[in-house]
């Protein structure tokens, strides 16, 4: 999950790490209340969405008194970014800017440790920076026993604020990533971003902030828990599948795939492919076999306009076929739709299935490529 | 020779009491594999599925010299039991547990480094399984034959629907090993093919990737230089959409590795046959 802007700040501010004087608001006149009272002018006003390119959208704006304020942001609330309506404003203090850094922590795979990315040509796109100036960008890796190393880190310090006036010691500099670095353990984030870093009255601070969490290490911070709807980018049947606890992606194909296992699924939609066919969805009904997640899965592949023919792929192990089977006889009870239907199931149970299957006239094979081949055909006349 | 797991293996199931654990302990000793006990503490002395039940890893490994331990333990527990089970100086972890969080997984690897003798199957995996002798884990046994071909893959049930065409195609399995869809894993498709590569039994090596990560590139590199026997590929997610990459962070670490495009094109120059659909990969090993 990522957070926003304005959530990622407060997440920094209790770790001690330094912002703007700033607040969220919601409404126009809030935001006018907020710079006549406590931030002050010029201020900045900035879209908190989920997407990137607000700035170039329009969303980030310098407003000098409350007339302004007033104006910006009844422009920048309720505007589309990318999709994404802007419902909440960032009414920021506006801070001189003498050099804008760039300091990221992330998950580094390969090395198994977390990796510290920085540059001193910050404030754009980073992947700009790596393509244009790799010279600039320096990295570093937290080691679990050492954590930062002093003959690396100190070389780095020297070449991010060489010839730079405004500076902060090396001391504080490397306390300012430990800080950065605990957020990235305290709150199980996959990503902790500050782009840009400025140095202000000779202490670093964030003047934008991003963070993903690891989905997984959620249930440990029910602080979070308020933002995971608000935050989410997805169409309808993904926020379905969300709330029914199935793994959904929106395709633009017109085959809906019910499969159980992520790499089956993968496999499923590109065997659709091989065959000449299009995948409408990545769906992932898991490893259990709840009957009530099959009726589920089918009301969210149904309501997608866009599908002409639907295709189940089961490999039972842990899944039982007969559960699927029976959650697929109640779902066609219980959803209303009328599209052609290719089955393929095998594995634990699957006599039982079969014959669930055939009473009700669906269809059902053993074999993959045959129950692929077939749907592809079925979505062409349809 | 099958590789980490045959007949002589002692296993034990770390969580043996809960709905998964007791339901997979038990189709493990219907299949044949050597389960010595459980671990549930606080259960120690009691029975299940005709084993007994200890309190710790430990107590387990000194009374049944338990070398193999398996975790059925809930997500924020599975750390902390993978440590247990090093601690107490079993051979091979398998930990089958989805939804461990990374950085936890992290510290985990990073403590393991001080434990060369110990090594960590998963998370966030289905096992293992020597056809015929024993299996850890969750894979249905009924699917795999005894035979000459090693399978390795960073999948579930894709590893089934492959197995189940190379067993009906008339091959059988060495050892087949689902090394978990993670970002953070203990064993990586390297130490397995090491493995194989060494194994007298294994001839041929199936090879099951996917998108994301750049575990299929690496592994590509180490068959050019190092593997010698026959080695058939299948990369999952040709059609996906990208993977939800971490930010622009994760982006350039990765240097635009992780596209199927990209690994299939790895395991070309490597001499490695690519099967585009999972029912074509018996086919290649002919």
């Amino acid at each position: 999950m990522k957070l926003l802007e304005y959530q990622a700040k407060e997440v920094f501010r209790s770790a001690a790490i330094r912002t703007p004087n700033e607040a969220m608001v919601t409404t126009p006149q809030d935001a006018v209340k907020l710079a006549e009272e406590s931030v002050g002018y010029p201020c900045v006003i900035k879209a908190q969405v989920p997407v990137g390119g607000r700035g170039k959208a329009g969303g980030v704006k310098v407003a000098k008194n409350a007339e302004d304020v007033l104006q910006i942001a009844s422009q920048i609330l309720g505007m589309s970014i990318k999709g994404c309506v802007v419902e909440k404003i960032l009414v920021s203090e506006a801070v001189t800017i003498q050099n804008e850094y760039y300091l990221s922590v992330v998950l580094h795979r390969a090395s198994q440790k977390p990796m510290i990315i920085m540059s001193p040509s910050g404030g754009v796109d980073i992947e700009e920076i790596s393509k244009n100036q790799p010279d600039k960008i320096f990295k570093e890796e937290y080691d679990f026993i050492v954590g930062f190393k002093d003959y690396s880190l100190r070389k780095t310090y020297q070449k991010m604020f060489q010839n730079q006036e405004e500076r902060v010691s090396y001391k504080e500099f490397k306390e300012f990533l430990n800080k950065i670095v605990n957020v990235y353990f305290e709150k199980d984030a996959t990503l902790v971003e500050i782009n840009p870093l400025i140095v202000y009255k000779n202490e670093c601070m964030a003047l934008d902030a991003k963070i993903l969490l690891d989905d997984n290490g959620l249930e440990f911070h029910p602080e979070f828990e308020k933002y995971i709807t608000s935050n989410a980018e997805e169409t309808e049947q993904e926020k379905m599948a969300r709330e029914a606890n199935l793994t959904y992606i929106s395709l633009d194909g017109n085959i809906a795939c019910m499969v159980n296992g992520a790499g089956l699924a993968m496999a499923t939609m590109d065997t659709i492919k091989h065959f000449g066919g299009s995948p409408a969805n990545f769906l992932d009904i898991g490893g259990s076999s709840h009957p009530e997640k099959v009726v589920n899965a089918l009301k969210i592949i149904a309501s997608n306009k866009k599908v002409k023919a639907i295709l189940i792929n089961i490999f039972g192990g842990i899944t039982r076929c007969d559960d699927i089977a029976h959650g697929f006889k109640e779902g066609l009870e219980r959803v209303s739709f009328n599209l052609p239907i290719s089955c393929r199931i095998i594995g634990t149970n699957d006599e039982k299935a079969h014959s669930i299957l055939r009473e009700i006239n669906i269809p059902v094979t053993t074999d993959m490529d045959e129950a692929v081949q077939n749907v592809v055909k079925l979505a062409r006349e349809g | 020779m099958s590789i980490l797991l045959d007949e002589n293996s002692n296993v034990i199931v770390q969580g043996i009491t809960g709905r998964d654990g007791s339901f997979h302990a038990d189709q493990m000793i219907q299949y044949g594999t050597n389960v010595v006990g459980g671990v549930t503490p606080g259960k120690g002395g009691q029975t299940i599925l005709g084993v007994p039940i200890f309190n710790s890893v430990q107590e387990a490994v000194i009374e049944k010299k338990a070398d193999v331990s398996l975790i059925f333990v809930p997500a924020p527990f599975a750390s902390d039991a993978i440590v247990e089970a090093a601690d107490a100086g079993v051979r091979l972890i398998v930990c089958i547990t989805e939804g461990v969080p990374v950085n936890q997984m992290l510290k985990v690897q990073a403590y393991l480094k001080s434990k060369p003798d110990v090594r960590l199957i998963g998370p966030n995996c289905p096992g293992l399984i020597s056809p015929g002798k024993s299996k850890v884990g969750i894979l249905p046994g009924h699917i795999f034959k005894q035979g000459n071909v090693g399978v390795v893959s960073r999948s579930g049930t894709l590893t089934y629907e492959i197995v189940y065409s190379l067993t009906s195609a008339g091959f059988g399995e060495s050892t087949c090993i689902g090394i978990g869809g993670d970002p953070i894993i203990g064993t990586d498709f390297i130490d397995t093919l090491s493995l194989f590569n060494d194994d007298s039994q294994t001839e041929s090596i199936v090879l099951i990737g996917e998108i994301g990560g750049d575990a299929e590139e690496k592994a590509a590199a180490y068959i050019r230089q190092n593997i010698k026997k026959k080695v058939v590929a299948f990369i999952a997610g040709v059609t996906a959409p990208p993977e939800k990459r971490m930010g622009h962070a994760g982006a350039i670490i990765s240097q635009g590795m992780g596209t199927a495009e990209g690994k299939v094109k790895a395991f070309h120059e490597a001499g490695v046959k690519v099967a585009s659909i999972p029912s074509q990969v018996a086919d290649l090993l002919r």
